[in-house]
């Protein structure tokens, strides 16, 4: 069957707010006439919640795997039962992109724990010899920009053997000194994360310094709450013996979809944090921690 | 068909003949007549052209001078150099984007305000990299694509939607057994496998694999972090960039077409001009890179698609280049960083020329890390890989020369100087210095030069090769000259560094250069100085035999500013010099390079002894290379060059001299053929420039000088093997030799030509293709008749012994199956005969008596004459009939007819009724199978009848009455 059903938005990069209206055209190909049951559009916005099993334990993560968060919903129906020309045919749509009730449409967010995603979904029914044709297509909600003005507030770090917590062997460290700023932790989310991290001095050689970007999901649930931090993505900004005394930038760009503005609701939070990690040439890991706050202006 | 007839040659006037056919003088005003010149006004009148006794035609025309097509063609701009301009360019835009048209031309234009033709590009770097920096050590690639995936291209893979989760499960099937290291390669199969990857990244895009391409150019670039096998790193980097050209170009284009849907986007675009897909998909290369883990690869990859900023925003370049630099800071190894840094910079270069300020940036940076050089990590790796210092910090020179070039590049002087003054205060800064000697302008560089010697010579010796950066400086003052109050301090203060340099390949690779300084401003005493130092150097151990290209060079060089042979081998060293090449083929090589020079640039006539000498060494020298596994082409070019230098020889009033140079000279290039061939000439030509200055009498001395050159001609004529060459030498040496009153020379010259001809084959190769000699035997017996009106009888022989001798070789001579040569033969001899019983010949040689003199017009000898004609004609008539016997050779027999029948009319005494009779005979027979052209028959008619006019020609009158032109049926 050479049917095919598609969902095209009318924009590119398919981002919305609350508020705007979702517009963009169902697609219909085929060769031949169509019959079909009646075409339903569907829009849905989502949250969904999973419990780690390293908090609350195996069967309960897979029991208690938390109820969804159903933020908005709508269905309407495009088209009644009938036949559809053969060749293309474009049904144009829109949505207004209003929250359930007093829900706040929160910004999308693929996590590990923690998933916010706003679907499209196309149904085509047809008879029962041929298949019922389905398409899915995310569009992406970005909340609304933040009224308050982000002042960035430089923080400077210096590491040294001294300044490590959670080390067995102190004295069997090499010596180093490593300092550096950043020039926010309140970023917006847009733009990247900056600084600057000078190796003044190392006995050992660096290996690598990476800058490891961290997501702490936290879901909340009547037996308690589940707290858990995994690795976004982790960037190398200097690698092998770089020169002492030189800058080395400290660049990120957020990854889209994978950071949104720090959230924090009644029933889940969504926080993130900046490693800075050395790699000493004898594989010695030494970690700087720094917890961002995101926004969008 | 009266086979009887008697051949009766007419009396002939020549003047009155040649008066009446001369056309009336015109009036040409030859003041300002040039042949060439657009023809104004000509007026001819010819009697001889008139027909049917018309007034005569005259022809005037007058124009306005017509422009002249050459001159024309010219006007605008040369269509050859147009096309090259625009095919040199073309590469240039294809590299870039393959825009085509109108398009593409403009913005070249525009990218060439700012960088212009004279900005050495990458592509001519590329090819020299690559054969200088090779290794013979084993290389190893490891590809792992997709082992790291999860991280660099989807961060919290667990999240993904569906369709994504299971096209990336597709890739990794795609690339089962991808991951692997490639271990043992040799270098060639290093770059196979590199452009291997340039392939599957092509195809990869083409399939609109994106993720597979994107993985590609990230394991490549990934490559350039190992510095294993660090001799061969800035050929990896050749190779990988290209790579990362390829993939930038790539990803451009297509962004540039999804733009340009309903027309293609305007070159000078604007955001406004980008629509939003082309935005997303801009914007979506740039954060998957941004994701990149490692540094290398996110580097390299986005400085890759630099240009794609132009697609996002205004200050994207601007922003991104400053960016990409303080990035670089984090590369810890400093080779691989000063290489990233040279992408970079090449990028820049190429996608905002204009913006130096990156650059500036960059150099700085490097300098900044350049204590790293010393450092301890460095240290560990030359100890491990078993790499020297100077070698190691040799690697680092197409880098920064090439950031340095790309600064340099119509730099204000003021910088110049600024980055000189860094590099002093630098220390281990004799690299450095090198990459500004190499980059900077040449006379930048010459202005300055005391103060590099001062520079080099601070320099560390354990650090960066001197010799290398003396070859700098040189290549530097080549190209510049320094102030002339410094030269010769410069090069004793070179040369003084030069002269201690222990290894003979790195000495001769920086003589090499200076020795074109040397050349261009001093004389030939420091020249020779300089050879006599090169000799020393070289010829211990044989240090030659790896050196000849080098050598080679220095000769080259050498000829290139000293083009006084006088001087060049008065050289006492010069001729040494040329004994180190010892391999033959490189001999040869250098001696045709001298030989060159000397025919180009040698105008006078010479006769210097050390000049002959010497050019007879190296002529020998090319000459004893020659053996039978010799190429002919090779020989032919050979021998151009020895006749070059032989027509340069001229002992002036010294015949003697000449001649027995000429005698010598075949002694020496006897294997040569048209070495011999120009020397019969120029002896030839000997002999007549003596029968010019004795005014055509010979004293008894140079009577006996031009017997002598004869006898030389006569002596090397038959070591030649062209039968037709020495042919036409016996007829050219004999016309000589009697034009030298030596009868008895010249007769045994074409004495010796007819007997030769019975050898002449049948067929001979022209040009490699096989012909029939045919043709050529008739032109050269034609030829040869001509000559014999004027040859004397040898009293002891008989009557027209020669003629006889010719025409019975012609008779034996085994011609062709089905030819008429034979037959051709004979009707040409008849015009001969017939002016031989002249009593005044058509010409004569001065002070020889021809048989007409001899004879006086003796009835026996006219009867001779007749006899013999009458035997001719009979043969012909013979051949005539036996072709009649066959119907396809009739058309033969009417064209022989027809011939034969002209020469009756030229030179047949026509009132003879018989003659009259075979000649209407000939004419009937000629037309009779309508094979004929009728135009030119018609013409003969015509002719005749003009001729008939004549007083004393009534005869005619009546013959033309019986020539029937042919009727078309």
């Amino acid at each position: 069957m050479s049917a095919t059903l598609d969902i095209r938005l009318k924009r590119a990069n398919k981002v919305y707010r609350e508020g705007e209206v979702v517009a963009g055209v169902i697609v219909l190909a085929s060769k031949e006439p169509l019959q079909h049951h009646g075409i339903t559009l569907s829009m849905e916005g989502l949250v969904n919640l999973q419990l780690s099993s390293k908090s609350v334990g195996v069967f309960e993560a897979f029991y208690n795997s938390v109820k969804p968060i159903q933020l908005i919903s709508t269905n309407i129906e495009v088209a009644k039962a009938g036949k559809i020309p053969g060749g293309k045919t474009e049904i144009p749509f829109e949505f207004p992109l209003h929250a359930k009730g007093n829900k706040v449409l929160y910004e999308t967010y693929h996590g590990v724990f923690v998933n916010i995603q706003y679907t499209l979904r196309c149904d085509l029914k047809r008879s029962l010899l041929a298949k019922d044709l389905s398409r899915n297509c995310e569009f992406i909600v970005h909340c609304q920009p933040q009224k308050s003005r982000v002042v960035p507030t430089p923080v400077n770090f210096t590491i040294t053997p001294d300044t490590l917590q959670n080390t067995r062997e102190r004295s069997l460290l090499p010596k180093f000194l490593i300092r550096g700023h950043l020039d926010a932790t309140n970023c917006v989310i847009s733009q990247p994360l900056t600084g600057e991290v000078v190796v003044e001095h190392s006995d050992v050689p660096i290996k690598s310094i990476e800058l490891q970007l961290v997501r702490v999901e936290t879901c909340g649930c009547a037996e308690g709450y589940a707290r858990d931090a995994t690795e976004i993505q982790n960037i190398q900004i200097a690698e092998g013996d770089v020169c002492h005394g030189l800058s080395i930038p400290i660049y990120m760009i957020f990854p889209r979809l994978f950071t949104c503005p720090t959230l924090e609701t009644t029933n889940f939070k969504v926080e993130f944090e900046v490693n800075i990690v050395v790699v000493l040439h004898d594989d010695h890991l030494i970690t700087e921690n720094f917890p961002l706050k995101l926004c969008r202006i | 068909m009266q086979a009887d007839a008697r051949m009766r040659p007419r009396g002939r006037r020549y003047e009155a003949e040649l008066q009446r056919c001369r056309p009336e003088v015109a009036v040409v005003d030859f003041g300002d007549y040039h042949p060439l010149k657009p023809i104004m006004v000509t007026d001819t009148k010819t009697r001889r052209g008139a027909r049917k006794g018309s007034t005569s035609s005259s022809s005037s025309s007058s124009s306005s001078v017509p422009p002249d097509p050459l001159s024309s063609m010219l006007d605008g701009t040369d269509p050859l150099s147009m096309f090259a301009a625009a095919s040199a360019t073309e590469t240039l835009a294809m590299s870039r984007s393959a825009s085509t048209g109108d398009l593409g031309r403009r913005r070249r234009e525009k990218e060439e305000e700012v960088v212009g033709s004279d900005f050495e590009p990458w592509s001519a770097k590329r090819g020299e990299i690559l054969a200088r920096f090779t290794t013979t050590e084993k290389l190893s690639i490891n590809l792992c694509m997709g082992s790291d995936r999860g991280k660099a291209l989807s961060p919290g893979a667990s999240a993904v939607s569906e369709k994504v989760r299971t096209r990336l499960e597709e890739l990794d099937d795609l690339e089962e057994g991808s991951q692997r290291e490639l271990l043992n390669l040799s270098q060639q199969d290093y770059a196979n496998r590199i452009e291997e990857l340039n392939q599957s990244l092509k195809e990869a895009w083409a399939s609109d694999q994106k993720v597979k391409a994107l993985k590609i150019v990230i394991q490549c670039s990934k490559l350039l972090s190992d510095t294993s096998v660090i001799q061969f790193y800035p050929s990896k980097f050749v190779l990988i960039t290209d790579i990362l050209d390829t993939f930038g170009r790539l990803v451009y284009d297509r962004i540039w077409t999804m733009c340009s849907d309903p027309r293609p986007l305007p070159d000078s675009f604007t955001l406004e001009d980008v629509n939003d897909q082309a935005k997303e998909t801009c914007l979506n290369w740039f954060f998957k890179i941004a994701s990149i883990r490692e540094l290398l690869p996110r580097l390299y990859v986005e400085a890759a698609i630099l240009k794609c900023n132009r697609f996002l925003n205004r200050s994207g370049i601007q922003e991104t280049l400053p960016r990409l630099t303080a990035m670089i800071r984090g590369i810890g190894d400093p080779l691989v960083a000063a290489y990233a840094r040279a992408y970079l910079c090449r990028v820049g270069m190429e996608v905002a020329p204009h913006w130096k300020d990156s650059l500036n940036l960059n150099f700085f940076d490097l300098l900044g890390t350049f204590k790293q050089l010393g450092g301890e990590s460095v240290q560990n790796q030359l100890v491990i890989q078993r790499v020297e210092m100077p070698e190691y910090l040799t690697l680092y020179s197409p880098a920064i020369n090439w950031i340095l070039q790309c600064i340099a590049y119509r730099a204000p002087e003021s910088l110049l100087t600024e980055m000189m003054e860094r590099c002093k205060k630098l220390g281990n800064n004799a690299l450095l210095l090198n990459s500004v000697m190499r980059a900077f302008r040449p006379e930048f560089v010459a202005a300055r030069a005391s103060d590099f010697i001062g520079m080099i010579k601070d320099c560390d010796e354990a650090g960066f090769p001197k010799h290398l950066l003396f070859g700098s400086l040189g290549r530097s003052l080549v190209c510049a000259d320094p102030p002339e109050s410094e030269r010769l301090t410069i090069l004793n203060e070179a040369w003084k560094v030069i002269t201690k340099v222990r290894s003979p390949q790195d000495y001769i690779n920086c003589a090499e250069i200076w020795v074109e300084f040397t050349c261009r401003h001093f004389t030939k005493r420091e020249v020779n100085t300089v050879l006599t130092d090169i000799i020393k150097h070289m010829t211990p151990d044989r240090a030659f035999e790896d050196a000849y290209p080098q050598l080679q060079s220095v000769i080259r060089k050498v000829l290139l500013y000293l083009h006084d042979f006088s001087v060049l081998f008065s050289m006492e060293r010069f001729l040494p010099f040329l004994d180190m090449f010892q391999k033959d083929s490189v001999r040869v090589e250098v001696c045709r390079s001298i030989m060159e020079v000397f025919i180009k640039h040698q105008v006078e006539l010479t006769k210097d002894p050390v000049i002959l000498n010497a050019m007879l060494h190296i002529c020998k020298t090319m000459h004893d290379s020659v053996n039978s596994l010799t190429l002919e082409d090779e020989k032919r070019s050979l021998s151009l060059l020895i006749i070059g230098f032989i027509r340069m020889v001229s002992f002036g009033r010294d015949f003697e001299q000449q001649l027995s140079f000429c005698v010598e000279a075949r002694a020496t290039f006897c294997n040569l053929e048209p070495v011999l061939v120009q020397l019969i000439h120029t002896v030839n030509q000997l002999a007549m420039e003596t029968r010019r200055v004795m005014r055509g009498s010979h004293s008894r001395k140079t009577a006996a000088f031009v017997r002598a050159c004869a006898a030389y001609s006569y002596i090397t004529i038959p070591s030649l093997s062209s039968i037709f060459t020495r042919l036409s030498l016996y007829l050219l040496s004999g016309q000589v030799a009697l034009a030298n009153q030596c009868l008895s020379q010249a007769d045994a010259f074409l004495k010796a030509a007819v007997s030769l001809l019975p050898e002449v084959p049948h067929s001979i190769s022209v040009e490699g293709k096989l012909r029939s000699s045919e043709s050529f035997l008739l032109d050269f017996i034609n030829n040869f008749l001509a000559t014999l009106l004027v040859v004397p009888d040898h009293p002891e022989h008989g009557v027209l012994y020669l003629v006889r001798g010719l025409l019975n070789m012609v008779q034996d001579y085994t011609w062709e199956d089905n030819s008429d040569a034979k037959v051709r033969v004979y009707v040409s001899a008849l015009p001969l005969l017939a002016a031989m019983s002249q009593e005044t010949y058509i010409y004569s040689v001065p002070k020889v008596d021809s048989n007409e003199t001899l004879y006086g017009g003796d009835p026996k000898f006219l009867s001779e004459l007749n006899k013999l004609c009458e035997t001719l004609i009979a043969q012909i008539l013979d051949h005539l009939k036996t072709l009649g016997r066959d119907e396809q050779s009739v058309r033969r027999q009417g064209a022989l007819a027809f011939s034969l029948f002209g020469v009756l009319l030229a030179h047949g005494d026509l009132r003879n009724n018989k003659l009259s009779q075979l000649a209407v005979n000939l004419w009937n027979l000629s037309h009779k199978h309508g094979y004929c052209d009728t135009r030119v028959s018609v013409r003969t008619l015509e002719n005749i009848k003009h001729q008939a006019q004549q007083p004393d020609a009534a005869h005619l009158s009546d013959m033309v009455q019986r020539l029937a032109l042919q009727t078309r049926t």
